[in-house]
C-alpha cells in the first residue's frame, strides 16, 4: 500500500485553485451515465448528493434512519465557523486555517485544512440562499459569537439547533433532486460490505432493514459519509445507531484507517446517572462564552454550591489560562475537568462533574437575555437532571463527542481503494489530533458541497471504468459473506444481551483508551478486547429472525465491528507515544500538565492496513509537511 | 434517586397489514432517573436474554431533534409533558404501580411497520414536492447582502424547528398533516429567499399531503397541544390563505 497524499505543489494559498483547473471534468451530457453511491445522509452525505444531483449524476442514497432528514447531524448544537470576518475583528482565510492547524495540535495537513477555510465563506452564502435561518443581529446582518478556542467571532448558530437548520438546508436541496429524479431515496437501508472489482470501489451491499433483504447496488464510485465511531466507547453524545460498520468493512476490503486514536472528549456534558444510561447528552460550548467552570478550592466539598463563598471556589481554567479563560478550547478543558475530579474536588452524587454556573452572566445581562441565547439548552438540562439550571450551576462532566480518525483519504478525499471516498466526520482528513468547535459542520458541507464535486468529477474523468453489473462474481462474494455473518450471529443463540457485551467494550475503551491513556493501560486493553470478542460469539443472543425489521441483529452487527475496531484504536494509541491533541499519553507532559508532542518522531499520520481479526495491522506512515505554521508548543495561556 | 416499577402494555405486531394487541410487561425496579426509552431498553435486555423478540421502537439522538422516537403514551403522543418528545420524557413523571399503554402513531398515512415502528415516509413526499428553495449549489451571492429583520428570522425559526416526527399527525382525530406542512410553508413563505416560489410551493405541498391519504383539518388544535416543538397553528391559516391566492393567480 503506498500513500500518496496528492497535495497539489505551489503555495498554500493557491493549491486548490491550480487543483480544480488541472482536475479532469466531466462534460454536463455524460453525467447521468455515471451511477454514484452516496452512503450516509448527514451534512456531508445530503451536501454531496443534493450537489452531484443537480449536476446531473444518477446518484442513489443510503441511510440507516427512516428519513435522511434524522441523520446523526441534526443534533449539533452550537454553530459552524467561518472567515467571513463580518465582525471585523480580525479573523481572514488565513487565521481560520491557522487557528485550525494549531488547534488539531499540528497533527492535519496543511493544504486540507487551508481548502476548508476557503470553502467556509461559500458555506455560510451557501446555507443563507436555502433558507436557514440563521441568527441576526437587530439591523438584519448575521450575528456571530465565538466559540471554544477561538478570539474572533466566527461561529454562525441558529438558536442551539445549528445541525438541524444546517442539515434541513441540505435535506430539502435533496428531496428537491429525489423529485427531480436525480437522485434515488434508499432510506433505512445498512451498508454491510464493500464491493471492489479490478482494485476499484464498484458497488455496496446495504441490508434493507424492512425486509431483511441483501441488496447489491452497482455503481462508477461510492461515497462514504457515515459519520464517525464515538459509540465504540459505548457512552457518548452520538446518536444511538451512529457506528463504524460501514467504514470498517471497507477498511477490511482494503481502505487504510487513520489516526483512529484521535478522539474527541467534550467538557461540558450532562454526567452519567446510572447503569440504565444509553447516550450522553453534550450540552453546547456555546455555553462557555457566559458560563464559569469552577469546582471547590477544598477536597470533598460537598456543601450546595450557593453555600460556598466566592472565596472558597477555584475558577480553574480562569486561573490557569488568563487569555482564553473559559474558552479554551475542548481537549484542554476536559483534561482539567478530569483532574479536578482525581483531585477530589469534583461536585455532585458521584464526585465527577464540575460546575458550570451562570449566576454572574444573568446579573450582567439579565436572564432574559440568557433565556434568548440558550433557553432550549437549559430545558433540555432541566428535564433531564430536574434541576433548574437559571437558580443553580449546571454540573458538567466530559464524554466523547467525536473522532477525528476516520478513513485515510488524500486531498481528493478518496482512500486507498480507488473511486472510494470518504466525507465528513467518516474520514480523518481536517482536524489533526483535536477538532475546534464549530468546525465539523462546516467540514462535512466542505467536502460535500465544495470539495467532491470537483475531486469526483477528476476521477470519473482521468479513470476508465468498465460497466459492471451485480452478477459480477464479487457482487455475489461479498453477498455470500455479509450472510454467512448474519446466519452466525443469529446462530450462536446465546444468553448474553448486545447491550451487555457494548457496555462491557465501553468500559474498557474508557479507562484504558479514555482521557487519559498509559502504556500499561492500553496493554491490558489490547487483552481485554480479543477475550471480549470471543465471549461474544460464543454467548451473544440475538433474537428474532433475518426477514424483517430486527433490532438486535442490526445492534449486535455493529457491536461486533466495534470489538474488532476497538483493538485498531488501542494499537494505535499504543503506538503512539507522544500526546497531542485529544490523545492524551500521561507519559508524554509538560511540566504543567498539557499535552507534550514529540514531532521527531510522531508528526506523521498514522494510516494502518488490515491483515485479518486478530492480526496486527501494518502501519503506514505519511508525513506532515509543515510549509506555513510552524509547530510550537500550543498554549492557551 | 427513586425506584418505581410500572405495568406495562405494549403493542405488538409481527408486521404491516398483520393483525396486532397488546401485551402485558412489567418494569421493575426502574429509577425515575431514568428515560423512558431506556426503560424500555431495560425491558428488552430482558426478553433478549430469554432469546424473546424484543420491541420494536425508533430512536436515534435522544435528545429530542431527529425526531425518529415518538410513542402514544397513555392515548397522547409523547405522554403527559408538553413540549417534550418520547426521548426526553423521563420515568420521574410516572408513579409506583401506574400502568402505562403504549401504541405506535396511528394513521392510514403512516402504516406500521412493526411494533411500535411506522413508516413516515409520506413526509419527505411532501418536502420533496415543495419544501425547499430552488437553487443549485455554488451560485449563492453574499450571505449579508440580504438583510432580514430580526422578528421576521426568529419567526421563520420558530416554524423551522420542526423535526418532522409526526406527532401532530398522531393526536389529530382526523390524521392531518397540516401542522407539519404549513411549518415548512410558512418557514420559507416569511423569508425573502422563499418569495420566487411561494405559491407554487403551497401548492405542491398541499396537494402532497392530499394524495399521501393525511385527513383534513378542523381546527380542534389538538397537534399544538402535543407538537415537542411547540410550533403554533397560526401556520395552518397562513397556508390556506396562500393556498386561495394561488388558485386566485392559477
Ligand atoms: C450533540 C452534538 C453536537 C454537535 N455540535 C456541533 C457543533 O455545534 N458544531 C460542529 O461543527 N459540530 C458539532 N458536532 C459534530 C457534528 O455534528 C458531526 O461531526 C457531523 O454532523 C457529522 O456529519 P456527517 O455528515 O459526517 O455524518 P452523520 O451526520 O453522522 O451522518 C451519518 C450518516 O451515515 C448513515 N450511516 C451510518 N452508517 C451507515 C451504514 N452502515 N449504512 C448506511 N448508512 C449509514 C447514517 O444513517 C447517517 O445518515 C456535534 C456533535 C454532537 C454529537
Ligand atoms: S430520539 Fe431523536 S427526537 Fe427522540
Amino acid at each position: 500500500m503506498k500513500l500518496d497524499s496528492k497535495i497539489p505543489s505551489g503555495p498554500v494559498a493557491s493549491k486548490w485553485d491550480r487543483a480544480r483547473f488541472e482536475n479532469k471534468l466531466v462534460n454536463p451530457a455524460n453525467r447521468r451515465k455515471f451511477t454514484i453511491l452516496v452512503v450516509g445522509t448527514g451534512l456531508a452525505g445530503a451536501s454531496a448528493a443534493a450537489s452531484l444531483g443537480e449536476q446531473g449524476y444518477n446518484v442513489k442514497s443510503f441511510c440507516i434512519q427512516d428519513s435522511p432528514r434524522r441523520a446523526h447531524s441534526i443534533a449539533a448544537q452550537g454553530g459552524i465557523n467561518a472567515a467571513k470576518n463580518y465582525q471585523n475583528d480580525g479573523d481572514s482565510i488565513y487565521r481560520l486555517f491557522y487557528d485550525t492547524v494549531k488547534g488539531g495540535d499540528y497533527r492535519a495537513r496543511e493544504a486540507n485544512v487551508y481548502r476548508l477555510a476557503q470553502s467556509s465563506v461559500s458555506i455560510i452564502d451557501q446555507c443563507v440562499a436555502q433558507g436557514v435561518p440563521f441568527a441576526r443581529e437587530y439591523g438584519g446582518l448575521l450575528d456571530n459569537r465565538s466559540f471554544g478556542g477561538s478570539q474572533v467571532e466566527r461561529t454562525f448558530y441558529a438558536r442551539g439547533q445549528t445541525g438541524q437548520q444546517l442539515l434541513l438546508g441540505a435535506y430539502s436541496s435533496m428531496m428537491r433532486q429525489v423529485a427531480d429524479g436525480g437522485v434515488t431515496l434508499y432510506p433505512r437501508r445498512e451498508m454491510l460490505d464493500l464491493v471492489v472489482i479490478d482494485g476499484k470501489a464498484r458497488g455496496i451491499v446495504v441490508r434493507n432493514l424492512i425486509t431483511g433483504e441483501l441488496e447489491t447496488h452497482a455503481g462508477d464510485a461510492v461515497l462514504l459519509a457515515t459519520g464517525g465511531y464515538g459509540t465504540v466507547y459505548y457512552l457518548s453524545t452520538n446518536a444511538v445507531n451512529s457506528n463504524v460498520t460501514a467504514a470498517w468493512r471497507a477498511h477490511k476490503r482494503g481502505a487504510a484507517f487513520a489516526n483512529p486514536c484521535y478522539t474527541q472528549i467534550h467538557p461540558t456534558c450532562i454526567p452519567v446517572s446510572g447503569e440504565h444510561q444509553s447516550k450522553l447528552t453534550l450540552m453546547s460550548e456555546s455555553l462557555r462564552n457566559d458560563g464559569r467552570v469552577w469546582v471547590p478550592k477544598k477536597q470533598g466539598d460537598s456543601r450546595p454550591p450557593e453555600q460556598i463563598p466566592e472565596s472558597e471556589r477555584d475558577y480553574y481554567l480562569e486561573r490557569k489560562y488568563p487569555s482564553f479563560g473559559n474558552l479554551v478550547p475542548r481537549d484542554v478543558a476536559s483534561r482539567n475537568a478530569k483532574q479536578a475530579c482525581d483531585d477530589g474536588r469534583g461536585v455532585g452524587e458521584s464526585g465527577l462533574a464540575v460546575y458550570l454556573d451562570f449566576a454572574d452572566a444573568i446579573t450582567r445581562v439579565g436572564e432574559d437575555v440568557i433565556r434568548m441565547r440558550y433557553g432550549n439548552l437549559f430545558d433540555m438540562y432541566n428535564r433531564i437532571t430536574d434541576e433548574d439550571p437559571y437558580k443553580v450551576p449546571m454540573r458538567m462532566y466530559p464524554a466523547i463527542h467525536y473522532t477525528m480518525g476516520g478513513l485515510w483519504v488524500d486531498y481528493n478525499l478518496q482512500s486507498t481503494v480507488p473511486g472510494l471516498h470518504v466525507l465528513g466526520e467518516a474520514n480523518f482528513s481536517d482536524h489533526g489530533a483535536n477538532r475546534l468547535g464549530a468546525s465539523a459542520l462546516m467540514q462535512g458541507l466542505c467536502d460535500g458541497y465544495f470539495v467532491i464535486p470537483y475531486t469526483l468529477a477528476h476521477y470519473l474523468g482521468s479513470t476508465t471504468l468498465p460497466a459492471v453489473s451485480t452478477d459480477h462474481d464479487a457482487f455475489k462474494e461479498a453477498k455470500a459473506s455479509t450472510q454467512a455473518r448474519i446466519n452466525t450471529l443469529l446462530s450462536v443463540k446465546g444468553n448474553q444481551t448486545i447491550r451487555g457485551f457494548h457496555r462491557k467494550l465501553g468500559r474498557i475503551m474508557w479507562d484504558y483508551a479514555g482521557m487519559a491513556r498509559t502504556d500499561a493501560g492500553l496493554r491490558t486493553a489490547l487483552e481485554e478486547i480479543p477475550k471480549l470478542r470471543e465471549e461474544f460469539w460464543n454467548t451473544v443472543s440475538v433474537p428474532g429472525d433475518q426477514n424483517n425489521l430486527n433490532q438486535s441483529l442490526e445492534h449486535a452487527g455493529r457491536v461486533a465491528d466495534y470489538l474488532e475496531f476497538g483493538e485498531l484504536l488501542v494499537r494505535d494509541a499504543l503506538n503512539r507515544t507522544e500526546s497531542c491533541g485529544g490523545h492524551f499519553r500521561e507519559e508524554s507532559q509538560t511540566p504543567d500538565g498539557e499535552a507534550q508532542r514529540d514531532d521527531e518522531h510522531f508528526s506523521y499520520v498514522a494510516a494502518w492496513e488490515f491483515q485479518g481479526v486478530g492480526k496486527e495491522p501494518v502501519l503506514h506512515k505519511e508525513p506532515l509537511v509543515f510549509e506555513e505554521v510552524h509547530p510550537t508548543q500550543r498554549s492557551y495561556k | 434517586m427513586a425506584t418505581i416499577s410500572v405495568k406495562l402494555k405494549i403493542w405488538r405486531q409481527d408486521g404491516p397489514g398483520k393483525p396486532g394487541r397488546l401485551v402485558d410487561y412489567t418494569a421493575d425496579t426502574v429509577s425515575t432517573d431514568m428515560s423512558f426509552l431506556e426503560m424500555l431498553d431495560v425491558v428488552n435486555e430482558g426478553l433478549i436474554k430469554k432469546g424473546e423478540d424484543a420491541i420494536a421502537f425508533e430512536s436515534d439522538c435522544r435528545e429530542g431533534i431527529c425526531g425518529a422516537c415518538g410513542l402514544v403514551i397513555n392515548g397522547v403522543p409523547n405522554g403527559p409533558v408538553r413540549g417534550t418528545t418520547t426521548c426526553q420524557l423521563h420515568m420521574r413523571s410516572f408513579k409506583h404501580g401506574d400502568t402505562i399503554t403504549i401504541e405506535p402513531w396511528r394513521a392510514k398515512a403512516f402504516p406500521v411497520v412493526k411494533d411500535l415502528v411506522v413508516d413516515r415516509s409520506a413526509f419527505d413526499r411532501i418536502i420533496g414536492a415543495g419544501g425547499y428553495v430552488s437553487f443549485n449549489t455554488g451560485g449563492a451571492p453574499d450571505g449579508n447582502c440580504l438583510p432580514i429583520s430580526k422578528d421576521v428570522s426568529e419567526a421563520a425559526m420558530d416554524m423551522a424547528a420542526c423535526i418532522g416526527c409526526g406527532s401532530c399527525v398522531a393526536a389529530c382525530k382526523n390524521a392531518a398533516a397540516h401542522l407539519f406542512t404549513s411549518a415548512k410553508i410558512t418557514h420559507l413563505g416569511l423569508l425573502p429567499q422563499g418569495q420566487p416560489e411561494r405559491y407554487t410551493r403551497v401548492v405542491r405541498m398541499v396537494d402532497q399531503m392530499d394524495a399521501e391519504g393525511f385527513g383534513n383539518c378542523s381546527n380542534e388544535g389538538e397537534c399544538e397541544a402535543v407538537c415537542p416543538k411547540e410550533i403554533s397553528i397560526s401556520g395552518i391559516a397562513r397556508m390556506y390563505r396562500d393556498y386561495q391566492k394561488a388558485a386566485l393567480k392559477g
